[in-house]
């Protein structure tokens, strides 16, 4: 498959081929043994915000193109404060390294530091901004369940002001004429949603009706701090998924969650463990999506996404 | 020494001149202006074709001296006013330390007669190191020489300790400056809080808090009297407050920057932290209205807000990181000439007017005007001559601007200060 650029910073960039290319490719792999994708190649996960499940997902996907892999700490530091982003980039290049999967608290600060290294980088998350492999492996999941992404109607609830996942699915899923739909309080919508195409409401109900999938972000406690909620139990008043809620749902619409989950406050235990809950398959999806981004990237050339390529390369 | 500035496009609105006059600056002072004067001994400048304006004012700039003197000198900044075409600068208290108090007006005022070609006029802070909880000591600084109390760019946010802050400035009859930005609302913001702020995924700089701030002070003006000036204005709603207050017959002027002229918030996205102001660049518009307030008269004057930072502080991180500012004088009349002027939305009258009488009279400074008698502070601008932006040409320490690069037509040719050529190009 052809693939952009030497990185994967964020999905914005893409354009609808190139996802869709990439989607018929994971599918491929999905297929296919796929363990010498990665032969002789290593990635270095770099951590600088915690995280559990992506670095995990990142580290099977590695085992799975049998590439070495290696998991790395760090604190994030102010501009002047100690070695630069680009300087450590330069130290993990000297070290013979192919990619580095960065998770990092502040917004863009990716962008940079990859122009100046040969590292192929990976976002696994920049401050509020994007979490790409999130995006391509929910949207995955919706392709896979609905055999399409045209024409459905995704809603998202939650704290959008400050999800990367958010905007990272707005992104793409528009590209492929998703009708999107933000529901939360008032204090959690930021301005300037219109512009991606996406309507906003404060009423859940209303944006439950017709939608074909509810994806629900996770709040966080220290929100409370800022005045943007008064309370976690406050918000699931108004916004907790249930299962009474979901009724007025289309029986067909299913329930996604990036994870992790804070059961009883923005989704209780019955639907995330219940029949619409896609919740798990995404966790699984993950591993495939981000198997098929190294692989992509450990095998940068020009080619056609059939499966016979693949095994042949 | 004696210079005949010949044959140019004279432009002096307060004399309401605009036509061709040669001028006579001899022994530091315009001696003469008319229409055909005899050259005798003294040394010509031939400037027609060209505009001669009296010498540019910028109310606001940050010299960085004391403390800051890697982002900007007093020796570079006023080199690069000369270059830019001003005369006369009026510089912002948030210096380390803060000026707020005679000694630091002391400094700077030995320092720039040691080290500044062009005039250097001082604003205090009004309050003690620029904290917003106990007034500087107005009547110390007053005699020391500041000509104005600021609070830039830190906001007093105790409305109470602003109102008293503004009635000692009438007290001394100061102008008081105002960056007006509810400090609650913009925690952690980067740019305006619109379409790029939820792009990019970074907290906003909402225009609320800048019209917050600018409602208050506004009415605070009202009631104490004081000559309120207000900073970089960038919204449309206080542009639409300015208009209704000068109605009401309260002293309120205020200024508005180039860039703030000319860019959107857009500009972020291809110049990154090179287009990371506070205030910042907004919409669409807020352009329209902040130019339709300067046609009008409601926004005054034209300043910069001259604010240099260190090439590793713009771009050595991410634009969340990097400090809020850029450079302006060297840009600022190739930029309004090439936008406005030449495009045929602001007449040259107007731009010399904001640009050299209307601030002089604002702050009380000599100048801003070309009258037999006063300081040889004159201006040559080539109207018509195209030049490109390169940064690491420009005088001051600063590159960060968003208009590396740019075409522009217009450029200052010649400065002169007390009837010295400080700077030709």
């Amino acid at each position: 498959m052809i693939w952009p650029s030497k990185d994967l910073l964020d999905v914005a960039s893409l354009s609808r081929e190139q996802a869709e290319e990439f989607f018929q490719y994971a599918d491929a792999c999905e297929k296919t043994d796929v363990s010498s994708l990665g032969k002789g190649k290593t990635v270095v996960l770099l951590f600088f915000e915690k995280s559990t499940r992506t670095r995990i997902s990142f580290e099977v996907a590695a085992g799975k193109v049998g590439a070495g892999v290696s998991v790395a700490y760090a604190e994030a530091i102010s501009v002047g404060k100690g070695e630069t982003l680009e300087d450590t980039f330069r130290v993990i290049q000297s070290m013979g390294v192919d990619a580095v999967v960065v998770r990092h608290p502040i917004s863009g600060v990716l962008e940079r530091p990859a122009s100046k290294t040969t590292l192929s980088v990976i976002n696994a998350g920049d401050g509020m901004h994007e979490h790409p492999t999130q995006a391509l492996l929910d949207a995955w999941t919706i392709r896979k369940r609905f055999g399409k992404l045209d024409g459905l109607r995704v809603t998202v609830v939650g704290d959008i002001l400050h999800s990367r996942v958010a905007r990272s699915n707005f992104h793409l899923l528009s590209k492929f004429g998703v009708q999107l739909t933000a529901v939360g309080p008032a204090t959690l919508l930021p301005a300037g949603l219109s512009h991606f195409g996406v309507q906003t409401t404060t009423d859940l109900d209303k944006a439950l009706i017709q939608a074909d999938v509810v994806y629900v972000l996770r709040i966080q406690h220290e929100r409370q701090q800022k005045s943007l909620i008064p309370s976690v139990g406050d918000y699931a008043k108004g916004y907790l998924i249930t299962a009474d809620r979901l009724a007025k749902a289309k029986s067909t619409c299913v329930v996604m969650h990036p994870g992790p989950m804070n059961r009883g406050v923005e989704i209780t235990d019955q639907v995330a463990d219940g029949p619409r809950s896609l919740i798990f398959d995404q966790v699984k999806n993950g591993v495939a999506i981000r198997t098929a981004v190294l692989a992509a990237l450990f095998n940068r050339r020009p080619a056609m996404t059939t499966r016979r390529e693949v095994i042949a390369l | 020494m004696s210079v005949l500035i010949k044959g140019g496009r004279v432009i002096d609105p307060a004399n309401r001149l605009d036509g061709t006059y040669d001028i006579l600056v001899e022994g530091g002072k315009v001696t003469r202006v008319g229409a055909s004067v005899p050259t005798g001994s003294h040394q010509v400048y031939d400037a027609s074709g060209k505009w001669v304006v009296p010498g540019l004012i910028d109310v606001h700039v940050h010299l960085r001296e004391p403390g800051q003197t890697l982002k900007e000198t007093i020796k570079t900044g006023t080199q690069a006013a000369a270059r830019g075409g001003f005369t006369s600068v009026l510089t912002m208290p948030n210096t380390d330390p803060v000026i707020d108090s005679p000694a630091v007006v002391e400094f700077i005022q030995l320092k720039s007669k040691e080290q500044s070609l062009v005039r250097v006029y001082v604003a205090a802070s009004v309050t003690k190191g620029g904290l917003g909880e106990r007034l500087s000591e107005a009547a110390g600084l007053k005699a020391a020489g500041i000509s104005a109390l600021s609070d830039d760019p830190f906001t007093v946010m105790d409305s109470e300790v602003m109102r008293r802050g503004m009635e000692y400035a009438r007290t001394y009859d100061l102008p008081i400056t105002t960056h007006c930005e509810d400090k609650r609302m913009v925690v952690d913001g980067v740019v305006h809080e619109g379409e790029v702020s939820m792009r990019l995924g970074v907290r906003g700089l909402p225009a609320a808090a800048e019209d917050i701030i600018t409602s208050r002070n506004i009415l605070l003006a009202e009631m104490t009297g004081c000559h309120l000036h207000l900073a970089h204005l960038s919204t449309a709603q206080a542009v639409d407050m300015v208009r209704a207050a000068k109605r009401r017959g309260i002293r309120v002027t205020a200024e508005v920057t180039p860039h703030h002229l000319v860019l959107t918030d857009h500009a972020v996205e291809a110049c990154g932290a090179h287009a990371k102001m506070n205030p910042p660049l907004r919409t669409q518009m807020d352009v329209k209205a902040v130019r339709e307030g300067l046609q009008d008269g409601t926004i005054d004057c034209i300043a910069t807000d001259h604010a240099p930072h260190t090439a590793l502080e713009k771009e050595g991180g991410s634009l969340s990181e990097a400090p809020f500012g850029i450079i302006g004088l060297e840009t600022s009349v190739g930029i309004v000439m090439t936008e406005l002027v030449h495009a045929g939305l602001m007449t040259p009258r107007r731009m010399v007017e904001a640009m050299t009488m209307i601030p002089a009279d604002i702050f009380r400074f000599p100048g801003g005007r070309l009258t037999e008698g006063m300081a040889g502070d004159v201006t040559v601008i080539d109207p018509d001559q195209e030049w490109t932006v390169e940064p690491n040409q420009f005088a001051s320490k600063g590159r960060n601007t968003p208009f590396a690069g740019k075409r522009l037509k217009g450029k200052v040719i010649m400065t002169m200060v007390g009837g010295e050529i400080i700077y030709e190009g």
